[in-house]
Formats: C-alpha cells, structure tokens, sequence
C-alpha cells in the first residue's frame, strides 16, 4: 500500500526528516511513537502534500504510484486521509454541507455519480453512529467552537464518510479524556479491515492499548530507531525514550 | 506560506464572464454636458416643462459643487466633458411591443447574463424590467401586477403615465442638491425604475432589474424610486453587469425608497459591474446613492447588497428611521480584488422613537484589493430608545489587500443602546490545506471559505438569488464554485 524509502524532509532549509524507510501493507495498523519535535507530525503532513516541506532525497510509493507528485486533493481523492492533529475551524459552513462537497469531489475523481441529498444523509447518520457524533455537532460550522473532544470525533467521522485506503491519524489521542479516547479508538477500530492500512501517531502509549498495532516504530531525530510488536510500546512506556535515544547513540 | 499565497494569486486570475460587447445600432447624444444635453434628454424623453426645470436646477447646483474625495479611494481625474450621457438602442423609434420584437442580440445578451425572460422566469416568478443602457426594453408580468394596483414600469414611463406620483417623491428621499454625484444624476438619469404598492398589498412576486452598461464611453445614471404605501410589502432585486472595456465608465445612480405606516421594502444588490483588468485597467466607477425612509410608523427598510464588481465603489444604503418604532437594516458583502476598491457602508439615522437598525457588513479583499467600511449611525434627540446593532468583519485573502473600518457614531439621546463588533480574519493556509486533504480543489475551498464567511449576509438574499450571489462571489474569486 504504501512504501517510503529512505525519504529525507527539510523544512525552513532544517532537516528534520533523515532517513525514512516504511513499508506498510494493506490491513496493517503501524504505530509512530516518539518524543517532541522528532519529526512525527512532518511525516504526516509530507504523505498528505502540505506545502512548506521539501523532499530533499527518498521516495513514497502509494499503491504503485509516486505519491509526492500529486496535489494535496489528489491524494485525497485517491484514498489518503488525515487525521489532523489540529483540526482547522471554517466559520459559515456546515459540517455536513463541507463533507458533501468532499465526499462528492473524491466521487467525481473516481468517476463516480455524486451522491444526492438523500443518500448522503443516509450515510451519514449511520458513520455519524460509529463515533457517537450528535446531530447536532454534524450541523453546524466545521469545527467552528468544538470541543477538543469533539474535533477529534469529528475527524473520525469524516474518515468514515470518506473511506479512506490509507489513513495518517497524528496524534488523534492528545487533548481527549479517557471516555472520548475510548469512543474516538472504537470508531478507528471499526474502520480497521482488510483493504484498509493506517499509520497512528502518538507520543503516547496509551492510544495503543485501545487500537492495537501490528507494528510500532519509534521515531527518534528524524530516524526510525527501533521497529518491533505491540510490545515494543510497552517498554518505551516503562523506560521512556531518552533510554532508547541512550541506547542507539551511545 | 509564500508559495500558498502564489497559488491564491493564481486563483484570483479569473477572467469577467459577463465581458462581451453586444454589436448593435446605438444612438448617442454628443459627449459633453451643458444645459443644452440636459434638455436633449429632457426632450428625447418627451418630458413635461416642470421635470426639465427640476433637471435644470440640478445641473445648476452640481455646477456649484465639486466631487467628493473623503473617501478611500484613489482614481485620476474623471472629465465630465468626455462623458456622453445618452445612449440608446437605434430601434427605439419603434419601439418593441412583445419580447419577439425585442432585438435577438439583444435577447441573446441577457441570455448570456443568464437573466430570466421567458419562461423560466414564470417558474422563478420573477418580473424583470431590464434597462439596455438607457432606455427599458421589456417589461414583463405586467399585467399580472396591475391586477393588484402594484405599478412597476420604466421611469420614463412612469413620468407619462403616473406624473403625480413622480412629481410627489422625486428627490423627496434624496433631495438634487444632497451630493455631488446625486446632482449628477438628478441632471442627466436616463432611465430606471418605478414602483408603487398600494395601501396593504403584498406584491406577489420579487421585482428585478437589470442594468447593463453597453455602449463604450457612456455613463449610466439610472434612477430608481420604490413606494411602498401603507401596510405594504415588496421585495426588489437589482443586479448589474457591464461589458469589458479598456476605458472606465461613470455610474451614478440614485435609489429612492420610501416606507409608509406597517410598509417594508426589502432591497437587493447584486453588482457585477465590470471590475478592470488585473492591474487596474478599465472597470466601472459605481458612484450611488440609495436611501430609504421609513415615513411611517412601525415601517422598515432592509438593503441587502453583494458588490463583487466595478473598479471603484462609493455607495452607502441608507436608511432614515423617521416613523416611530421603525426598522432598518443593512446587510452587505463587499469583494474587492485585483486593484479593485470599494468604501462602502450605511448610514441610519434615527429620529422617531424605538427606532431599531441592524448593520452587518462582511468585507473581503484578495490581489491588491481595498475595502473600507464606512458606516454612520446617528440617534438624534426624539430617538428615544433607539437600538443598533453594528457588525463588521474583514477577511483578507493573500497579503497585499487592505481592510478598513471608519464607524462614525453620533448620539444625542441617551436612552439608546448602540453595539459594535469587527473582526479581521485571513484566510489561512491551514484552512486551505484542510480542505484540499479532503478533496477539494484550491479553487473550490476559496470559495467554500469564503461563502462560509458571507453566509450571514447571503441568507438574507430571496432564494433563487442567493445561489446566484454564491456563486458569483465564486466566480470573482477563482472561476469555478463548488
């Protein structure tokens, strides 16, 4: 599904990406972990096409297709979501009206009849369920005075609207309490499946006791320094990550 | 955030949809402006001798006068000697009785505008008075409209046929003298509207006109008076377009409303006069003056307003609160973009008592685009408890443009509560990005943002204009509306 090699990043002349390499196959769930500023949240942007990132060196192949030629709407429509660790306010324009319009722009890329009034309300009663979205969160201004809590079920919510191939959740855990982090990691679970990669960040390891990785990588400089199983998490939890960062650079 | 700002200025490259030049007979008066083009026009009208002599008497004050420059706008001298101020299709003589005696060119120009004139306009219950450069070509659902007693016909008409209701309100609103461009046009106008409901009839349909500057070199001074007579209500639509020229041309319109006891008259804008290339060449310079009055008690006046056009706008929709327990509102949404620039706002004034007025302005400015909001509101001494509500927000696109925000507030009773509020937003690359990783094209999320950002103003527009007005705030900002 998707394939990063050896991909550098330098933001701002700064290099902050040194070295990537990922292989991420379709119906694997990899975990990013890592401490402050080592490079998490710019990986997610560079696989979404954020501008102000520069490849210097390296290459994303996503499903057989180079990636880091496509505009940020084309990746979208060709099934990359973002879950943003930050998700933007747009004053004035509903929720719902704001999804129909993606939802529908995504379609017309697939060559696929825009989805009428209807269906679509259809639709999204039933994703809304997946992540206990009240109605009323589902009308009004896109993220325009949520909650933290609240934005983050919201971005979930667009990912079930949108069913993504492969979906970058940065850091979709900080800012929720126990009870919407659990909501929030049902809603992920339930989109898990077989057709369907997704690449969690988090600084935490408590994200990962309720979605479960097949595999964790911990992200250290801008390098991928240890690559293990859901254990992994577990003992970074315990020793925390300046052990680690001791360990590889002693 | 520099290369965004790039591909924003891309964006706002768009081209003017309505910029083609109808190839049509005109007839012109000679350029220039002396009493004797006064009474040519006078004439050519065939006018009765006391509204000659009250074009007269204006002619004379604005030779008194000179142009106003307190506003936020910046243009070379404008000579008034270059201007014609007269021009009409050749085939007026005969004058077309039925649309398929209308000019096909014609036709196929409002077409083009996508302006309602067969039958689509039946199921949109539209009625549409379109004024071709000066002279009304085709008035429809006129019939329909006389059944109730509702008046609505071109003022040259009117002059002819209603002189006593004219000669009543002309200038009753806006008086000859009341500024420079006003004279201007109390001189010269050519043409315009006139509509009159009787005492307690809801008119039953929306009442729209369109101007369309043609002919190059021409000013239009269209004139325009709606009276809404006791316990009345109608709803008028106006929507402009002008065709694309190196030169700029002069539009100096005057709107009159008045509002008898329990009458409302609700009054929409759509203005896509010809906005000048992108580095500021040509375009239409929109100098209007509207204002309402609200004679009678419990009466109200909304002017709602989506300006998107014209290289210069000086245009201010009042309202006058005479009667008690009136209201007045003003909801405006003003693009500027390219070299564009527009100091535009409201005046309420309130003189009876419990007198309300609502003032929302939502300003947008890309390119190198001006905007300033200027709006007074002025509670003289009988305003006892008199309430204004004033909102005004900017939202910058790119970061060259401009936004300005002059409220004046004059208070002279003290019984009265007044509220302010502005804002100044930008659109924001995080806001771009967010949208473009859930599909949307760049230009599609300049224009959702930005409908977003108007939304509180376009919901006061009648239906099937609101979706106009959305999607032309779309097509002024990129060329395609999602």
């Amino acid at each position: 599904m998707l394939k990063i090699e050896n991909l550098h990043v330098e933001v701002d002349g700064k290099p902050i990406l040194k070295g990537i390499t990922l292989d991420i196959a379709a119906g694997e769930v990899h975990a990013i972990m890592g401490p402050n500023g080592s490079g998490k949240s710019t990986l997610a942007y560079v696989l979404a096409g954020r501008e102000g990132y520069e490849v210097t060196k390296g290459s994303v192949t996503y499903k057989g297709q180079n990636l880091l030629e496509m505009e940020p709407e084309v990746r979208a429509a060709e099934g990359v979501f973002l879950g943003f660790q930050y998700p933007v306010a747009i004053p004035g324009v509903s929720n719902i009206y704001f999804l129909k319009a993606a939802l529908n722009a995504i379609r017309k890329h697939r060559g696929q009849d825009p989805l009428d009034a209807i269906d679509f309300m259809k639709l999204s009663k039933e994703k809304a369920a997946i992540v206990q979205l009240p109605d009323e969160l589902t009308k009004r201004a896109v993220n325009d005075g949520f909650s933290g809590g609240e934005k983050k079920r919201n971005e979930i919510f667009q990912m079930a609207m949108l069913e993504p191939s492969l979906a970058v959740l940065d850091e979709t855990d900080s800012g929720l309490d126990i009870d919407a982090l659990r909501v929030v990691a049902q809603g992920v679970n339930a989109l898990r499946g077989p057709e369907r990669a997704m690449l969690v960040i988090t600084h935490y390891q408590r994200l990962l006791d309720y979605i479960v990785p097949d595999v964790v990588h911990v992200l250290i400089d801008g390098r991928i320094v240890r690559t293990g199983d859901k254990d992994l998490a577990k003992q970074l939890e315990k020793q925390g990550y300046s052990e680690v960062r001791d360990a590889i650079q002693p | 955030m520099a290369s965004a700002t790039e591909s924003i200025d891309e964006i706002l490259r768009k081209s003017y949809d309505a910029g083609f030049v109808t190839d049509i007979e005109q007839e012109y008066a000679p350029p220039g402006l002396n009493e004797d083009i006064v009474r040519f026009i006078s004439k050519k009208k065939e006018e009765p001798e006391w509204l000659l002599q009250w074009r007269l008497k204006a002619y004379r004050r604005w030779l008194e006068m000179s142009e106003p420059r307190w506003a936020k706008v910046s243009y070379p001298e404008i000579d008034y000697q270059d201007i014609c101020y007269y021009a009409a299709p050749k085939s007026k003589d005969d004058a077309p009785k039925s649309l398929d005696e209308v000019d096909p060119e014609l036709l196929a120009t409002y077409e083009k505008l996508g302006i309602p004139l067969h039958e689509r306009e039946v199921l949109a219950g539209v009625a549409v008075d379109a004024v071709f450069d000066s002279v009304s070509v085709a008035t429809t659902f006129r019939e329909k409209l006389s059944e109730v007693g509702v008046i609505f016909m071109s003022f040259s008409e009117a002059v002819q046929k209603h002189p006593e209701l004219i000669k009543k309100y002309l200038g009753s609103v806006v008086p000859v003298s009341d500024n420079f461009f006003a004279a201007l046009n109390s001189a010269v106008f050519s043409d315009g509207s006139v509509v009159y409901i009787p005492k307690g009839v809801r008119c039953p349909m929306e009442l729209s006109t369109y101007f369309r500057i043609n002919a190059a070199k021409t000013g239009q001074f269209e004139r325009t008076l709606v009276v809404a007579d006791e316990g009345s209500y109608v709803s008028y639509l106006e929507g402009c377009t002008a065709p694309m020229r190196d030169e700029n041309q002069l539009h100096a319109a005057v709107v009159e409303l008045v509002a008898h006891e329990d009458a409302q008259i609700k009054y929409s804008t759509v203005q896509n006069w010809y906005p000048g290339d992108e580095n500021g060449k040509g375009g239409i310079y929109n100098f209007v003056t509207k204002r309402g009055l609200c004679e009678g008690a419990r009466s109200k006046i909304s002017w709602t307003q989506v300006e998107t056009g014209s290289a210069i706008t000086w245009k201010y929709p009042s309202c006058i609160l005479k009667g008690d327990d009136s209201i007045g509102e003003f909801y405006s949404v003003a693009l500027s973009n390219h070299r564009q620039q527009a100091d535009t706002g409201t005046k309420m004034i309130h003189l009876g008592k419990n007198t309300k007025s609502t003032i929302i302005s939502k300003g947008i400015s890309a390119g190198h685009g001006q905007q300033t909001y200027r709006g007074g509101v002025k509670i003289m001494r009988g305003a006892e408890n008199a309430r204004n509500y004033t909102q005004c927000d900017s939202l910058l696109i790119g970061d060259q443009c401009g936004a300005h925000t002059v409220p004046y507030v004059d208070v002279r009773n003290s019984s009265s509560k007044l509220e302010h509020e502005a804002t100044t937003s930008r659109i924001g690359e995080d806001q771009l990005f967010y949208c473009r990783q859930r599909g949307l094209s760049e230009e599609d999320a300049v224009s959702l943002i930005v409908n977003g950002f108007a939304k509180e103003v376009l919901k006061e527009l009648p239906m099937e204009f609101a979706v106009e007005a959305q999607k032309l705030l779309g097509v002024s900002l990129e060329g395609a509306v999602g």
